[in-house]
């Protein structure tokens, strides 16, 4: 007997997201990913002066802001070819790296750890022994006994005022909770200690990009803070000394913490590797460029298909041709209609919204079904971890090993990466590039006071639009992978602009050829112990980052809602 | 004394960003302390955790949609209203606030008063310009957030034209 079960949104937000599974003999057999907002950012762009789209494509989305600005402003430098001062380079760099280090770590303690961790269970914990597992994991200085016993005696006191708000319909005590209660302390501490680094992440943005959580600091042709070592007013030498200090503090806490919280209870839920696997055609950016032209890059991208490494084709600069030919966009499931018929490549893309009710077998999405030369692909830090991986790429290696070492140790047997192809995989590949970022971070600081110290306080490159039309597009590697905008320019005004987001990829509707999309084939076969409360659907979904909470509503077969379960 | 002026909203979506032009003009009309900290918070809400965290007064500008009401009338709620109000699940900002604010009671560092001045919509099409009916009220929104202030004993100047 199969039962339907949909998952809705309760919010307005970017990234608002349906899904709706059948489960047949306890797992999921079949899976739609819906998203359920009219974004119409691309028309309010039409006509208006490109220097301004990255202002406003960075209200797309509450959570993505900082990366829709940056990667606007790189397709309009791309349609301009116009090179970037590496002042401006490494300032961006250090705002997309704390960026990044920011999102994973809410993500991960905020968003999705409640997926895994019993919060109840922790009031059973005995706090010395937290402590000393803590210990056994990282050298962190806020592990001891007594810090453990001051978040129980904290935790007794928030659940004892029985007002948890959103908390309280975490799935305390569902079958599929593994941990043990000093498991869960452990994660409630760090949890607690998570907002401390969060506020070390956004200083960073907010001293480089002037205001958070929307930066004003950009501009087409580099970044409008002025360097001088002896104003008040602009990037000073205090300044971005404060900016170390930050970055050293969240660097810590992704090493001491994240990291092996991801590995300890990743290795508890080992089962999950075995699910969620989904599309294994990967791609990719290249980011962090540390030359004018975007042709050097500090992390690097590509493609993968197949999930084997073996076959990694890089993608090699800002403008590749390799990823501007291959995307193209169907809207054969979507709520849009195209003038033609087939999928359209995003220069060529339109905007035309045509709803119908949800159809299982016809249009239900308002995200369009990206994919790479005909195939869909996966996006997010798997992605970009893998390509590390294939491309040899050091940092990626060191702490890929790391991860993968705690693992097999709290296992007692070997793991190696193909368990990253998985739910589980996911939140570690996650902190595995956030590892990598807190590196890229300090780099990109070190790079920027060398070259002032060098004398080059440059940071723009004045933008000059031809008669006629160009066009461009930007990459970024998003927190949630690849990100890119498609902009065409016709006399100095934008003509056409499509926005192809990470959630577009991996969350998109099945597509030209009926094939569904990466969420929906990483649910397939997931088990579901309970379809009252398909915590397990969340746990896959929740790997990908999307960027908000959902409700739940479990429909019975006739379609009547006979439960409604809010889940974080 | 710590004041949060935050508004939400998402300006891409017409009436939806009417908390964002609140404070924008709040903040492009008057001089205030330091104490005070006025946030364009768009529609992100754990960003601005540790902000919030702490305050005496967190002064939400925001949207929100009630039976009876009609375009541009205003509402003010706070504090248990606003946890009642977030259960409502009207406002579209409820999961991104009511998140922070649950995360900032678990941290022991809840905002002493919360208060939120809310405007009915008439409209979220795809626009970057408010309805008639909610701009004309806009001056209104900014002297309700202004008089907000002033009962915590906090002065805004005007500026000079």
């Amino acid at each position: 007997m199969s039962k339907r079960i949909t998952i809705d949104p309760i919010t307005r937000i970017e990234g608002h997201l349906r899904i709706d599974v059948e489960v047949d003999n306890g797992k999921v057999s079949k899976a739609w990913s819906s998203g359920q907002m009219w974004r119409g950012v691309e028309l309010i762009l039409l006509g208006r002066d490109p220097r301004d789209a990255w202002a406003i494509t960075q209200r797309i989305c509450g959570v993505c802001t900082t990366v829709h600005a940056i990667t606007s402003v790189r397709a309009v430098e791309n349609a301009l070819n116009l090179e970037v001062p590496v002042n401006a380079q490494f300032i961006r760099n250090m705002i997309a790296a704390a960026h990044a280090l920011h999102d994973h770590i809410v993500h991960f303690y905020h968003l999705s750890a409640l997926d895994f961790v019993d919060v109840v269970s922790a009031l059973k914990a005995d706090p010395e022994a937290t402590s000393k597992l803590a210990e056994s994991l990282s050298d962190w200085g806020m592990n001891s006994k007594h810090v453990m016993a001051q978040t129980k005696e904290k935790l007794a006191t928030f659940v004892g005022s029985g007002q948890l708000g959103p908390f309280a319909n975490g799935y305390w005590g569902h079958p599929a909770m593994k941990l043990t209660p000093e498991v869960n302390l452990l994660a409630v501490t760090h949890y607690l200690q998570a907002l401390e680094a969060q506020r070390h992440a956004s200083k960073i943005v907010t001293i480089l990009g002037s205001k958070s959580p929307h930066i004003q600091n950009l501009a087409v042709g580099g970044v409008s803070n002025p360097i001088a070592t002896d104003s008040q007013s602009v990037l000073t030498v205090e300044r971005l000394l404060a900016v170390k200090e930050h970055i050293d503090a969240l660097a810590e806490f992704t090493r001491k913490v994240y990291l092996p919280d991801v590995a300890a209870i990743g290795a508890f839920y080992a089962d999950w590797t075995k699910y969620g696997k989904g599309i294994t055609n990967y791609i990719s950016t290249p980011d962090f460029p540390t030359d004018s032209k975007g042709t050097q890059f500090m992390v690097p991208g590509g493609h993968i298909p197949d999930g084997d490494l073996a076959k990694y084709k890089p993608f090699t600069q800002f403008g590749d041709q390799y990823l501007r030919d291959g995307v193209e966009e169907s809207v054969k499931h979507s709520w849009y209609t195209y003038s033609k018929p087939g999928a359209l490549h995003p220069y060529k893309g339109e905007t035309t919204p045509h709803y119908t009710d949800f159809q299982d077998d016809g249009k239900y999405s308002w995200l369009k079904a990206p994919t790479f030369y005909g195939k869909r692909a996966q996006v997010g830090p798997l992605a970009n971890v893998l390509c590390g991986l294939a491309a040899g790429h050091q940092p990626t290696a060191t702490y890929a090993n790391q991860m993968l070492n705690t693992v097999s140790t709290l296992l007692g047997s070997k793991v190696g990466p193909e368990i990253l192809h998985s739910t589980v995989g996911r939140h570690a590949a996650r902190a595995i590039r956030a590892g990598v970022m807190a590196e890229v971070l300090g780099q990109n600081w070190s790079m920027l006071i060398e070259n002032i110290s060098k004398g080059d306080t440059t940071t723009f490159n004045k933008p000059v639009f031809p008669k006629g039309e160009v066009m461009g597009f930007g990459m970024h590697e998003a927190p949630r992978g690849l990100l890119s905008h498609w902009t065409v320019i016709k006399d100095g005004k934008i003509a056409n602009y499509q926005c192809v987001v990470p959630s577009t990829w991996n969350a998109g509707p099945r597509d030209e050829n009926d094939e569904i999309g990466p969420y929906e084939a990483s649910l397939m076969d997931n088990p579901i112990a309970d379809p009252e409360q398909p915590l397990e659907v969340l746990r896959t979904v929740h790997s990908f980052d999307p960027c908000l909470a959902c409700a739940v509503h479990v429909q019975d077969e006739d379609g009547h809602e006979v439960v409604q379960v809010k889940a974080l | 004394m710590r004041v949060v002026v935050l508004g939400v909203g998402n300006i891409l979506m017409s009436d939806e960003g009417v908390g964002v032009h609140a404070v924008t003009a709040l903040a492009d009309r008057y001089d205030f302390p330091e104490c005070v900290e006025i946030i364009d918070g768009g529609t992100s809400g754990m960003d601005c955790l540790d902000r919030i965290a702490d305050a005496d007064l967190l002064l939400i500008a925001d949207c929100m949609r009630k039976a009876g009401k009609a375009p541009g009338d205003i509402t003010r709620i706070a504090d248990d209203e606003i946890n009642a109000w977030f259960k409502t699940k009207i406002s579209p900002h409820q999961v991104g606030l009511s998140d922070v604010l649950a995360a900032c009671c678990f941290h022991g560092m809840s905002p002493k008063k919360v208060v939120l001045v809310g405007v009915q919509p008439a409209s979220f099409e795809t626009s970057m310009e408010l309805t008639p009916a909610v701009a004309a009220v806009l001056d209104q929104v900014v002297a309700r957030l202004v008089a907000e202030i002033a009962e915590m004993g906090v002065q805004a100047l005007p500026k000079a034209a």
